[in-house]
């Protein structure tokens, strides 16, 4: 066998040991802290039903129009009844997407989660 | 050297001509909505309630995507009909390869435009679609490996970029969807960790099945196999692959991540694009006048994928660093990144594919949209040099001013930027549109001569 297919099978092997690496041991903190409340789970899907990505980041992912999320929970000036007011009736860039009060409700429950994991995840605890 | 003249058999054109006229069709949409989304910067109402950005980015990130696939698979399977001068293994498989494609980028485009999303960050349609979309990828792949059926160890560079890029998009796409399983979409860290880790290597599944085109077609216009099949290129080979498998952690720098994820990133991050600027420097060197006149236009967007990837490979770098990408992340500096590498490098890689195979399929249709391949060729490099420029100096704004100012302020700032990158988008969408027009142009002429037995 050439030598180039020994190399191409030592780099997939570990890629593989790699992969499995990062799914059990990738991420910093307690993993068990780190799962969701059933109310985040829900504020979750939301906003990815809604596309919210398209203009929000979290943890970089996403888009640039509007601002990022990822602590937005916790950002000075910023609180539980700012987010939800915005997310009910939209602003001058965002449109109003007619949530009802228990999606208000999923989505802040989400985004609180997501500032709490921001900071590796020791204040999640708290949440559920 | 092939003769451009050569004159290509009837199935052998048929099914790259389909792939690449829907790539171009994919290509012109996703750039008009691309255009409709940087408007929404400059007119925030604009469109806000009728057609807002969550709509317009999906379509615009997908399209765009989709035309770097199909115009890579469209040359595919020319290709490989061409370097083993035998038929597909089934016709029938890649035709079906094709309907799917069609008919699963349509129900796409549908979804997002009546809201449904699946809402996965470049990836938003619903995951459902995913099953007719591995389908078709599957068939892709029976189809290339039963046809290409050689010896891996003989083989040249592109076989094994070709084969790589195959697989590795149906491993990251199946990584993409982890989410749906509760142990991935239930921990937001590792979801995301995962997430990055998909996307990052999906990327480099596509930059094989590119690079792969790109190294066919400088075979084929130096005329020599020498550049893929030296040990040089087939470290860069390597070396990619392991940027593939490995490079996607430093997007992961501001994740709370495991530290050794981003510590591996960061010291595979810095290689792959210069060896690969290395090699095509030195195929442009080895190249004599007479064979680049012969392939001016290929040759041309070649050189300008060359120049990107110098431009690009300095900002990479400087991404890469931790310091530095703690301030540029989230701001437009990444999607100049990402658009440096699309536009300029995949893009003008794959004008560089279409134009040879129009040549090697009618040397008279293609000499007569000579003027329209210039013109395009320039415009759309200006333009997009500009627009370039502009969302480097919006992000540089942003990242310096970030902590201290809102978000409304900085948008605010930034504005006059935002409309430098409108304009220069339209100038880009008029130079790619010349492209565009004529290329389809010339395979739609095919299509409809070899329908009618001309």
């Amino acid at each position: 066998m050439s030598y180039r297919i020994y190399i191409a099978i030592f780099l997939f092997s570990s890629y593989l040991s790699f992969t499995l690496w990062v799914y059990t041991y990738g991420t910093s903190g307690d993993p068990e802290k780190l799962i969701m409340s059933k109310e985040a789970y829900q504020g979750k899907l939301l906003y990815q039903q809604m596309n919210c990505a398209s203009c929000h980041q979290i943890f970089g992912l996403g888009g640039y129009l509007g601002p990022e999320l990822t602590s937005i929970m916790s950002d000075k000036g910023k609180n539980l009844n700012y987010v939800a007011s915005f997310l009910k009736y939209g602003s001058k860039q965002m449109p109003a997407f007619d949530l009802d009060s228990l999606q208000v409700k999923e989505l802040v429950a989400y985004l609180s989660y997501v500032d709490a994991a921001s900071g590796e995840g020791v204040q999640v605890e708290g949440l559920n | 050297m092939d003769k451009p003249h050569q004159i290509q058999s009837h199935s052998m054109v048929r099914l790259p001509v389909f792939f690449i006229s829907l790539a171009l069709v994919f290509l012109f949409f996703g750039l008009f909505f691309g255009l409709i989304g940087s408007f929404q910067y400059v007119f925030p109402v604009w469109l806000r309630d009728s057609l807002p950005f969550s709509r317009i980015r999906p379509l615009h990130v997908s399209l765009v995507i989709s035309w770097i696939f199909t115009a890579s698979t469209g040359g595919l399977y020319f290709y490989i009909q061409d370097y083993l001068k035998r038929p597909l293994y089934s016709e029938r498989l890649g035709w079906m390869h094709f309907i799917l494609l069609s008919i699963v980028s349509l129900l796409t485009i549908l979804t997002y435009a009546s809201g449904k999303f699946g809402g996965r960050e470049y990836l938003e349609f619903p995951a459902l679609l995913g099953v007719p979309l591995i389908l078709y990828w599957l068939l892709f792949m029976i189809n290339f490996f039963k046809t290409v059926n050689v010896k891996l160890k003989a083989a040249p560079i592109y076989i094994w970029m070709w084969s790589t890029g195959l697989v590795f998009f149906l491993i990251t796409f199946l990584e993409s969807q982890l989410w749906l399983l509760s142990f991935f979409g239930e921990n937001l860290i590792r979801d995301t960790t995962v997430q990055w880790k998909a996307l990052g290597s999906m990327v480099g599944s596509w930059n094989m099945l590119v690079y792969g085109t790109a190294f066919y077609v400088m075979e084929k216009i130096s005329g020599n196999s020498k550049v893929t099949n030296s040990n040089q290129t087939f470290f860069f080979y390597f070396l990619g692959l392991t940027n593939l498998m490995f490079n996607w952690g430093h997007h992961t720098y501001i994740v709370p991540a495991s530290p050794w994820i981003k510590h591996i990133a960061y010291i595979i991050s810095m290689t792959e694009l210069l060896i690969l600027f290395n090699i095509i420097r030195e195929w442009k060197i080895s190249l004599d006048t007479a064979k680049k006149n012969f392939h001016l236009i290929p040759y041309r967007f070649l050189i300008a994928a060359d120049l990107w990837i110098f431009v690009n490979l300095i900002l990479a770098i400087a991404m890469s660093v931790p310091a530095i990408n703690r301030y540029t992340h989230g701001t437009h500096i990444t999607v100049a990144h990402a658009m440096g590498t699309t536009i300029g490098i995949n893009t003008m890689i794959l004008f560089s594919s279409l134009c040879y195979l129009c040549d090697r399929f009618s040397l008279i249709k293609f000499n007569r949209f000579r003027r329209h391949f210039h013109i395009g060729f320039w415009i759309s490099n200006i333009s997009l040099l500009v627009f370039w420029i502009s969302l480097l100096i919006s992000g540089f704004f942003k990242s310096v001013m970030k902590d201290t100012k809102s978000h409304q302020e900085l948008m605010s700032y930034i504005s006059p930027y935002f409309k430098v990158i409108s304009i220069a988008g339209i100038i880009m969408f008029i130079g790619f549109s010349v492209l565009i027009y004529a290329i389809l142009h010339i395979t739609l002429r095919i299509i409809v001569e070899k329908k009618n037995g001309i």
